[in-house]
């Protein structure tokens, strides 16, 4: 049976079309993002519990976090623990 | 189950879609219903890899039409009596549960699944800012008292980690408003892109500050855009950035 590769082992390089610089004075790195947008465009690596269902977990996270949307990426079933 | 978890927060739902399609990576503890020689297991899982069908459970909110699913790789670290762990990647949508029934069939005695974790979804694995419900609540409370950022940025994520696994394609910054207003991405707006992308294949685009700006779908591969000096490389599906983050350096056919 032939092997199919996992897509997180694909390796790409960058290249470069242009070379052009950015300006810094609008936008901002990801990871610099400052409150609110470092929420607005968030996304939390979660691990979740035994028990609730995926659903229940993301409702949880909107309270915790007092947000409007939090939306889930992946189904993972709940137990009946 | 437990697991890996993505949670999209706010205007950062939008890159749910990419993950959910996501390939995926459990580690599952299989109960078998009778004894076997630990051989046969290995090789009835052996035969498991690649490609197999599946039809959805009736539990699943999706159409039960038989489906063929990609199985990257099954490795076997421990089989112990009628126990066996299992390390397995596999493409969005796989059943682990309906794969250790069809295990169990080909084996002949049955088998069932007992325990599940995920251990990748898309590009988030249990390195990176894994947190639990537990740490989301006392990291958030303790930023509230202390106004102190740096305890967000330990387990809140910027968006474009999501669309990790996606071909990137960088685009200058007089480019970012029109794909903002939803306009395709033309060859002049590209200034680097990555290797291996195919006409067809879905995509992010990105300011050069690493910024997501919108999710589409290439209509030339990496070497055409390349060469190409005017035409749409990328058509635009899903705006990530909202307009007017970048100033509006175009002009609409109407105004000339």
């Amino acid at each position: 049976m032939p092997r199919i590769a996992a897509p997180w082992t694909t390796e790409r390089s960058l290249l470069t079309r242009s070379e052009e610089e950015t300006d810094q004075s609008f936008g901002h790195k990801p990871e610099e993002r400052p409150y609110p947008d470092l929420v607005r465009f968030g996304v939390i690596n979660l691990d979740k519990p035994p028990g609730p269902s995926s659903h229940e977990v993301a409702a949880w996270v909107r309270r915790i976090m007092q947000v409007k949307h939090a939306g889930h990426g992946g189904t993972l079933e709940a137990s009946e623990a | 189950m437990t697991g890996i978890l993505p949670v999209a927060l706010e205007d950062a739902t939008k890159v749910v879609q990419p993950l959910l399609a996501a390939g995926k990576e459990y580690v599952c503890i299989m109960k078998i219903h009778a004894d076997m020689p630990e051989s046969r297991v290995r090789e009835v899982l052996e035969e498991f890899q690649g490609k197999i069908y599946q039809r959805p459970p009736v539990r699943a909110s999706v159409r039960r039409r038989v489906r063929v699913r990609k199985v990257y790789y099954l490795e076997v670290p421990e089989v112990l009596g009628r126990d066996a762990l299992f390390k397995i990647g596999c493409e969005a949508g796989t059943y682990i549960r309906k794969l250790c029934h069809d295990i169990g069939e080909v084996l002949g005695c049955g088998a069932h699944m007992h325990e599940l974790r995920r251990t990748r979804a898309g590009p988030f694995t249990e390195d990176e800012g894994n947190v639990t419900l537990h740490d989301v609540s006392y990291l958030y409370s303790k930023w509230q008292e202390t106004g102190d950022e740096s305890l967000l940025r330990s387990f809140i994520l910027p968006m474009e980690k999501a669309l990790g696994l996606l071909p990137k394609v960088y685009v200058r910054d007089s480019a970012v408003d029109a794909l903002c207003h939803g306009a395709h991405l033309t060859a002049p707006g590209v200034t680097s892109l990555e290797t291996g992308i195919e006409s067809g294949r879905e995509l992010a685009m990105f300011t050069l500050k690493g910024e997501a700006v919108a999710l589409g779908t290439a209509t030339a591969s990496t070497e055409e855009i390349l060469k190409a000096s005017h035409g749409i490389m990328v058509r635009n599906e899903r705006v990530l950035m909202p307009r007017g983050t970048y100033p509006r350096l175009w002009r609409s056919k109407r105004q000339k």
